[in-house]
């Protein structure tokens, strides 16, 4: 049994998003976290002292924790942010504004 | 209909809910405002809609609760006397000589400011998780039991094959049985206190043998349908891996709430979901200079805050769960509707909900005193242990700023340390600071709810005007079913 199935869920089709360039499969109405999640990925920031890997803690909003880049823009919380058909994801080194 | 009173009940959880529902039914406008793309707030969180989940209930408990109230809300949208506006992150509200403006960012970038003028407003913005350090809880792998829950309710996704559910208090049994339930091997339910304990407080408890039997029915099917090991007294002294979790060491504790020696145990797991009860969302109510009481928003018998205009339901005002939330929040719309139309509120057309709310608070003050925190637990926290996630602040850090540098207060610590001054703004280690240093734990004081771009604090009064009195743009949920 997983998720999908307990819940007799019959998702819209599939559509495709990058994470760090490789292609990953998403789900429509899944958040950035909940995409990287189905496909095995739990880190995706750098911490800016540190460099240590951060993904997902709090999972409503209020830790900032797994914040990354979408689409060139830093600082999003994956755990809000909808993915979208072709969004580029990439994972957040130190502010996100380095590069 | 513009010249019915307004009443903004920010966050469209249980509290809200109920407290929208009771203010529409009086003949009040209401304007529902909350962040999620859906109804429900964090207890009956949705599959999002385009996973066309068709039987969500599966991962949900008081479904017919739900379909009342999301029925309610429905017939109330339709007649056109409820707004509700999702996607809206509220980040101040304002009072003024005559009303309230309640500031939000709109879309799930929170780019936009928008405001939303009413009469009085009703905050039901709910809690979130307290999670207390530990080696290694900063390893991806490792997340809050509710955020855990959060993913799984609206994303319907797992973290990992193997979990270990840990910490304490009453959430963290359905947050087991929903991840094994959904596949999910739960290698150990890790309660840190004595459930035998909870005897002590029989009489409170026994006053609502329903929710007994609610916790019975999930320890139940725990153990005997998801064969998950009950590991009672015991927490979680570290959380083991280089890049990613891999495995956790649980050890048990003795009377005193120290940890035994040679009693560790190491467990292999690639999720931890933990948690340690939960803390009020007061940013709001803070701002607006409602008076608290400890870490939560004090009220009156109608849910009246001692701001006038302001009233506060559900977690805000003391965590307490659902079915408590659902008695303040109506208590709250109720109170809310006959004040703003000029009526004394009648506290007989709420007696059933007033029982209800004094047998919950009995209870769960019962539950707060068994399932607190081991007594020592600071003792398992390394020097090297971060405390604040968002500034990378070790232990040694805190604990110096005390011992060698004289900070009597949580202010002071972060002002040396920088502990509470990230993303989070402290509602993460708010907590463990004041444990660390010996202070009282006190709400995170933010001048802001959330992060404001630059751009909308520079536009302030030029913003958008969402909501009452004319012509709402979001007048209907675009997710209704």
């Amino acid at each position: 049994m997983n998720p999908l199935e307990l819940t007799d869920a019959r998702p819209g089709p599939a559509f495709t998003v990058t994470f760090d360039g490789r292609e990953i499969d998403a789900l429509p109405g899944q958040t950035v976290a909940a995409a990287l999640w189905a496909a095995g990925v739990t880190s995706w920031r750098g911490t800016r002292g540190a460099g240590r890997p951060r993904g997902v803690f709090c999972g409503i909003g209020v830790c900032f924790d797994c914040l990354v880049t979408v689409n060139g823009r830093p600082n999003q919380r994956a755990c809000l942010v909808p993915a979208r058909p072709g969004d580029a994801i990439r994972t957040q080194d130190g502010t996100g504004h380095d590069d | 209909m513009t010249d019915r009173p307004r009443l903004a009940v920010i966050g469209a959880g249980p509290a809200g809910l109920a407290a929208t529902l009771a203010a529409a039914a009086e003949g009040v406008r209401v304007t529902l405002v909350d962040s999620a793309p859906q109804a429900g707030g964090q207890f009956y969180r949705q599959p999002a809609s385009g996973l066309g989940a068709r039987r969500p209930q599966a991962l949900h408990h008081q479904w017919r609760t739900w379909r009342r109230l999301r029925a309610g809300l429905d017939r109330q949208l339709t007649a056109g006397h409820v707004t509700h506006l999702t996607d809206h992150h509220v980040w101040c509200v304002e009072r003024h000589p005559v009303g309230i403006t309640v500031h939000a960012l709109r879309g799930p970038l929170q780019e936009d400011g928008v405001t939303v003028d009413a009469d009085a407003v009703v905050l039901a913005t709910g809690g979130y998780e307290k999670v207390l350090p530990f080696p290694g809880w900063t390893l991806p792998g490792v997340v809050t039991a509710g955020g855990a829950q959060a993913m799984l309710k609206g994303g319907l996704v797992l973290p990992g094959r193997t979990a270990v559910v840990a910490g304490t208090g009453p959430l963290l049994l359905p947050v087991a049985t929903g991840l094994a339930a959904a596949g999910t091997r739960v290698a150990a339910l890790v309660e840190s206190a004595d459930p035998k304990a909870l005897v002590r407080h029989s009489r409170a408890l026994a006053a609502l043998p329903v929710k007994l039997a609610e916790g019975a029915g999930y320890a139940a099917r725990l153990l005997l349908r998801h064969r998950v090991p009950l590991l009672a007294r015991h927490t979680v002294v570290e959380a083991h891996g280089d890049d990613r979790l891999d495995a956790v060491t649980v050890a048990a504790l003795d009377a005193g709430g120290r940890v035994r020696p040679g009693t560790r145990r190491r467990i292999a797991c690639d999720t931890l979901a933990v948690g340690h009860g939960m803390l009020p969302h007061t940013d709001l109510a803070a701002t607006l200079g409602c008076r608290l009481d400890g870490v939560a928003v004090e009220v009156d018998d109608e849910q009246r805050t001692d701001v006038p205009g302001v009233w506060a339901a559900g977690e805000a005002t003391g965590i307490g769960g659902a079915d408590l939330a659902l008695a303040e929040g109506h208590i709250a719309g109720r109170s809310a509707a006959a004040r703003l139309t000029g009526r004394r509120p009648d506290a007989r057309t709420w007696t059933g909900a007033a029982r209800s709310r004094a047998a919950l608070r009995g209870f769960f003050a019962a539950l707060d005193s068994v399932y607190a925190p081991p007594a020592h637990w600071t003792e398992q926290v390394t020097d090297d242990t971060l405390v604040c996630r968002c500034e990378e602040v070790p232990a040694c850090a805190v604990r110096a700023a005390v011992r060698e540098l004289g900070a009597g207060d949580v202010r002071t610590v972060k002002l040396l340390t920088r502990a509470g001054m990230g993303w989070c703004q402290g509602r993460m280690c708010g907590p463990a600071v004041a444990a660390l240093t010996g202070c009282p734990p006190t709400p995170a004081r933010t001048p802001f709810a959330r992060p404001v771009p630059l751009g909308v604090l520079a536009g302030q009064g030029r913003d958008t005007q969402t909501g009452p009195p004319d012509n709402p743009p979001d007048g209907k949920d675009p997710h209704d079913d």
